[in-house]
């Protein structure tokens, strides 16, 4: 197999093309494209299209909806729902750097450090999925309830006071505050975090780390200036990867926040489920989409990493 | 001192591995839990009812064969559309092949419940009735792009002159197809599977907007979430984990001594 470590980065039979092939093998690469494309576009693609038109319709259950270019819906939307959106922006981005700062020494651990205990540590990573994720939510009800051990160590501690100053808990509670929601993002949507910086660090050649190291560097300045700009397509991957789950989630601020705590999925959902009013859903999850793909597109251009997709 | 900083970073990826398992701890240790009242949150005595018992809470099991069910058939069909495109993406050029890969990664970038509110709008416009079928279309859909990502790595990492080598050795197209191609794509193909398997199964939010009334595994969690939760569900949460962690560990030994002989 040593001949497949030389092989070309791309192998797109180059000779096809020379030879410029009949009509019926030129038309293999559609075939095969045409099941799926077709089911992505008329199940992910034009339901989209569906739903910007729906946000431009009024009516009602009753008399049926129609559209009339209702654009104020928009501005009804976000004049009633902009804090569920800041707040969703604000919880995500939080998570999201938790994930950060929490996967990336576990990542590192696992490319590096771990030996031969790097398939456990990476099966200890992946096998809590296995258990439903709202299982795994609803245990944090327990971990973090009223009068537990976390929340007693917490308070004795006196980090509770930190975090009450700050608005992310309220008294000696931790249950139905902010800190349980971003503490359940964090937790949902680490693993999506660490599986992009582990494939990324891994690639890493270690002796760049002994030349660092040889040229007198100190392991913080190896770090710093070697390992981390390598690992930057990893960092960008699993920040999107955490961020956008985390921003459109609604089951962490159901299940461990309170009213006060609700975000942007909260609203669609119930608009679209209890409340039954489609245009304001739709519209809000247009908004949604929209301010999602246009954070995500900037983000990609600023880390200069376009190759990523 | 000295040590503890030379082991810092160990410590704090333990830390954070503990932080990832605790959670499954807690699911499995409430497994034995006799709970007051409808809510398994506070541990009060140690029993073994519940795993006597598995299914003595109506319609759990349902919902869990009906969830394994989807699982499998969104498998199928994700990896089939999925593992196609991919070879057509890695092996061909052709007009449009940016736009596919848009198309490609778009539901991967974009929230859940973006896709299935619009999923949920498209079938009340066109009156399609919720239920098996629709929840089934929606898991295909979302499972598509992970396959694509999983076989198109590996298709695009191999040697094409392997290939060249068998075609040489005068296999036919066909031959080569299934004894070259096929082997070598092959865990590409069963990682994107098992992704999609795994990613069905657990859904909640698109399932959630396209169910109507039918009751997946999540589903019922969520329910039980608002009425009161069974100890059953942690039961079948661990035992979930544990057939996996099994499953993996079997893997490895399996891999392992191949390797070797």
């Amino acid at each position: 197999m040593s001949a497949a470590t030389q092989a070309p980065p791309e192998p797109t039979a180059p000779a096809l093309e020379v030879r410029k092939p009949p009509t019926r093998k030129r038309l293999v690469p559609y075939w095969l494209l045409l099941p799926g494309i077709l089911w992505l576009l008329v199940f992910f693609a034009a339901p989209l299209v569906y739903q910007a038109s729906t946000s431009l319709q009024t009516g009602s259950l009753e008399e049926g909806f129609k559209v009339t270019w209702h654009i104020a819906t928009y501005w009804d939307a976000l004049g009633e729902y902009w804090p569920q959106f800041v707040r969703s922006v604000a919880f995500a981005a939080i998570a999201t750097l938790l994930c950060l700062v929490l996967g990336y020494p576990l990542a590192y651990l696992i490319a590096f450090k771990a030996g031969r205990w790097r398939n456990v540590v990476m099966i200890l990573v992946i096998a809590p999925f296995f258990t439903s994720f709202l299982i795994r939510t609803l245990a944090w009800k327990t971990i973090l309830a009223d009068g537990g051990p976390v929340v007693g160590v917490l308070n004795s501690l006196h980090i509770l006071d930190v975090t009450s100053a700050i608005g992310l808990t309220e008294g000696t509670r931790v249950l139905a505050t902010p800190l349980a929601v971003v503490c359940g993002l964090t937790y949902n949507f680490l693993p999506f975090m660490i599986l992009p910086l582990y494939t990324c660090l891994e690639r890493i050649d270690p002796r760049l780390h002994e030349a660092a190291g040889d040229l007198y560097a100190k392991p913080a300045t190896t770090f710093r200036r070697v390992t981390f700009p390598l690992s930057m397509p990893g960092v960008v991957a699993g920040t999107l990867l955490t961020f956008i789950p985390a921003a459109g989630d609604y089951i962490n601020a159901e299940l461990l926040g309170s009213t006060d705590q609700k975000m942007i999925g909260n609203v669609i959902q119930s608009q679209f489920l209890r409340v039954l009013d489609y245009p304001t859903a739709a519209a809000l999850s247009f908004i949604l989409m929209a301010a999602i793909l246009a954070m995500v597109t900037i983000y990609i251009r600023k880390s200069g990493t376009e190759d990523l997709v | 001192m000295r040590w503890l900083r030379r082991n810092a970073v160990v410590i704090a990826g333990l830390l954070t591995l503990a932080y990832l398992i605790l959670p499954n701890v807690i699911v499995m240790v409430f497994s034995f839990n006799k709970p007051n009242g409808r809510f398994n949150y506070e541990w009060q005595r140690f029993s073994t009812d519940a795993w006597t018992d598995p299914c003595g809470v109506a319609d759990l099991c349902g919902s869990l064969g009906l969830s394994l069910q989807i699982a499998l058939w969104a498998t199928i069909g994700a990896t089939v559309l999925g593992t196609l495109i991919a070879f057509a993406l890695a092996r061909y050029r052709f007009r449009a092949r940016s736009s596919v890969n848009t198309l490609i990664f778009l539901p991967m970038a974009m929230p859940e419940v973006v896709m299935a509110a619009s999923l949920a709008t498209l079938f009340l416009n066109m009156g399609i009735q919720f239920g098996f079928w629709t929840i089934l279309i929606a898991h295909i859909m979302f499972c598509l792009s992970f396959v694509v990502t999983a076989v198109k790595a590996r298709v695009m990492s191999m040697d094409p002159r392997l290939e060249q080598a068998a075609q040489d050795l005068y296999a036919t197209p066909v031959q080569t197809f299934l004894k070259v191609t096929l082997p070598i794509a092959a865990p590409g193909i069963a990682a994107g599977a098992l992704l999609s398997f795994a990613l069905s199964f657990d859904d909640f939010i698109i399932t959630n907007f396209n169910a109507g009334s039918t009751v997946t595994f999540p589903m019922f969690v969520w329910g039980s979430a608002q009425r009161g939760t069974p100890v059953q569900i942690n039961v079948i949460g661990t035992a979930m984990f544990l057939i996996a962690v099994l499953c993996v560990l079997g893997g490895q030994l399996f891999t392992g001594r191949r390797k070797r002989s």
